[in-house]
């Protein structure tokens, strides 16, 4: 493997030495060594599907940040850092601290005493099977085009950064994934994002160390970023939020508060079951609970190694990067802008550590895909509409399977990626239509009991149809951009966050409604599963240092301290 | 970690990642300490070798404190 992986990087980004090579074969057999080791505990549908339910709220915490934290998002939003500056840090400020904090206090109780293996299971319990139908399904297909298309994404980073061929990376990589997830379910999956977590973490932070050492501090580089961009301001989260026309994302703090912080981020961070699965996995329910307020803190410091280095890009680069589409030969794009950090200040070892840490991001989130996955079709698709009353066996073998078939499936999705680039825009969007509507159903059902089945289904229904609705307009004709994203000046982030704010408010109007005009279900079917209905273990015995709603308070302090400082 | 199962903590898999990775890292830090690559910012400052060093003590006391053949 490394003979061929050396032979391939010839002229690129970065040049890998042997002891970087032996870095990265040490991870892939560490992955594997853990998945055959973790086979012999996964027997049971709730080990391989739940990792046992019997993770700590740390390990549960990690897996829930790092299942977020793949390589194309660190590459990404470094990329968008250097574009649009410090706004890009919304994204894991405003836009998924409360987000998190809310589900840990408020909705993980629900979640975790209704016994769910899933949001769509949830969605089964409170509403039947029309509502869980349409999420399970449509959760089941964006998740596998969601992970062949950042496989075709990551694979086309690899050839640019290291030179390595295409196939070469989706097949060595997804094969490892598959092998390691089949082998171990969801605790391989868990394991393996928690190394994921310490690898980016070690991999990435000594380039912000490095560069701030370089431009002398936070106010070297700030006067840098002002004598290679004057006039723009890149270091202001706040302050160029007032009018679209101020800022080059063309945004609106109204599109910060209420599109990204109180719509898309609590749609993401709430319902998105990719990324919930790893609380479900906690052994009890105060474990349930801190497990997504411990992520807070560390989601809070993730632009430090992601933000940062696009911002030290910007003051210490030499050259200006530019976007994808206009890219000429000798240039490179924003989303290049980590690794060109990457390769100004490490050298062999450190280049190697950071390279692993984008692959091992990379092959984590893959795993968060299939595992997930895996869970949604066996229990919400499978076990429901398809074979009832198996033995538990049956489903585990079934999960196996699916975990294959589902990284088959990404591979052909990737390829199809490949043949068609465009594809991949349009796939990312489709995951957005659904996001947004699934949080307006889900929290209508856990705090207001009258809300009844038809509700729930036809509420998510019309939120997804009218946010395709929106979506389809605004490409089609960009007046309708003034209409959704109130004003002609909004880019595409910003027409992405008013789009799923008014179909959360579709989802939520259409919701009530119906729900004013059906029959609502008896009290008794809907013990732990609505506020009104459930017995949520009180803290009133327990120090203030234990609660989770102490943590949770504590988190959107320091949230409120960095706003603050980067105003 | 474990309650149902005997299974060996992840802490301690993080303990020997950082471990083998530290001891790579500050070994190829000392090996170019008279000769640093030419195209890397900052080599001077060595940071292979603070890093690395950093690592392998990190992953030491994992591996120590999560050892399998420690029962806490």
């Amino acid at each position: 493997m490394i003979a061929i992986v050396a032979s391939a990087a010839q002229t690129t980004l970065v040049h890998l030495s042997t002891v970087d090579l032996v870095i990265i074969a040490f991870y892939f057999a560490l992955v594997l060594g853990i998945g055959f080791y973790l086979k012999r505990f996964a027997k049971t549908g709730e080990d391989f599907f739940l990792a046992g339910r019997e993770m700590t709220a740390w390990v549960a915490g990690l897996a829930f940040v790092s299942a977020n934290l793949g390589s194309l998002e660190l590459l990404g939003w470094a990329g968008s850092a250097y574009q649009y500056g410090i706004l890009a840090a919304h994204w894991y400020w405003i836009g998924a601290i409360p987000a998190m904090v809310f589900l840990g206090i408020v909705m993980m109780p629900f979640y975790y005493i209704s016994k769910t293996h899933s949001v769509p299971g949830y969605l089964q319990l409170r509403y039947g099977p029309a509502a869980s139908a349409l999420s399970a399904v449509t959760f089941a297909i964006m998740t596998i085009l969601m992970s062949g298309v950042n496989m075709y994404a990551m694979a086309v980073v690899m050839k640019v950064v290291l030179g390595w061929d295409i196939n070469f990376s989706i097949w060595v990589s997804s094969l490892t994934v598959g092998i390691y997830v089949a082998a171990g379910g969801l605790f391989s999956a868990i394991f393996n994002e928690v190394l994921q977590f310490f690898l980016i973490w070690f991999g990435a932070l000594l380039i912000p160390i490095l560069g701030l050492i370089e431009t002398g501090g936070w106010k070297g580089m700030v006067a840098r970023i002002q004598q290679n961009f004057p006039g723009q301001d890149f270091t202001h989260a706040w302050s160029t939020l007032g009018r679209f026309q101020d800022n080059p994302m063309g945004m609106h703090w109204t599109g910060i508060v209420f599109g990204l912080g109180a719509v898309q981020a609590m749609g993401y961070w709430t319902t998105d079951f990719l990324v919930v699965q790893r609380v479900l996995s906690a052994k009890d329910i105060r474990s349930a609970k801190m497990a997504p307020i411990i992520g807070s803190f560390f989601k809070m410091a993730v632009p430090l190694i992601v933000i940062l280095p696009g911002l030290l890009g910007l003051a210490v680069l030499p050259m200006h990067l530019v976007p994808a589409s206009s890219l000429q030969p000798g240039q490179y794009s924003y989303n290049e802008v980590l690794p060109l950090m990457l390769a100004r200040y490490c050298g062999p070892g450190l280049l190697g550590l950071g390279i692993t840490a984008l692959v091992a991001g990379f092959m984590a989130g893959m795993a968060g895909n299939v595992s997930a996955f895996a869970t949604v079709w066996t229990y919400d698709i499978y076990r429901p509409f398809l074979r009832k009353n198996a033995p538990d066996q049956h489903y585990v073998s079934m999960g196996r399977w699916c975990t294959l078939i589902g990284l088959f499936a990404s591979i052909g999705t990737a390829y199809l990626a490949m043949g068609f680039a465009s594809i991949m825009d349009y796939v990312q969007a489709l995951f957005g239509f659904f996001i947004a509507p699934l949080f307006g159903t889900v929290l209508l059902g856990m705090l207001w009991k009258r809300v009844s089945r038809a509700a729930g289904f036809w509420g998510l229904l019309a939120g997804t149809l009218s946010s395709v609705t929106m979506f389809t307009l605004m490409k089609l004709d960009h007046r309708w951009v003034s209409v959704f994203a109130l004003s002609p000046h909004a880019q595409g982030l910003a027409q992405d966050m008013y789009q799923a704010l008014w179909s959360c408010v579709t989802c939520v109007v259409v919701t009530v409604l119906v729900t004013l005009v059906t029959k609502p279900r008896p009290d008794e079917e809907l013990k732990g599963l609505v506020y009104a209905l459930t017995e949520v273990a009180h803290e009133e015995h327990t120090s203030f240092l234990h609660r989770p709603l102490f943590w949770g308070i504590a988190a959107l302090a320091v949230l409120l301290v960095l706003q603050i400082i980067f105003w | 970690m474990s309650e149902k199962h005997e299974i060996i903590p992840v802490w301690f898999f993080v303990g020997v990642l950082l471990l083998v990775y530290g001891f790579l890292i500050f070994a190829s830090g000392l090996a170019e300490w008279s000769h640093p690559p030419e195209t890397v910012h900052l080599a001077n400052l060595h940071a292979p070798v603070w890093w690395g060093g950093l690592l392998f003590v990190l992953g030491l006391v994992y591996c120590i404190k999560f050892s399998p053949k420690r029962k806490a």
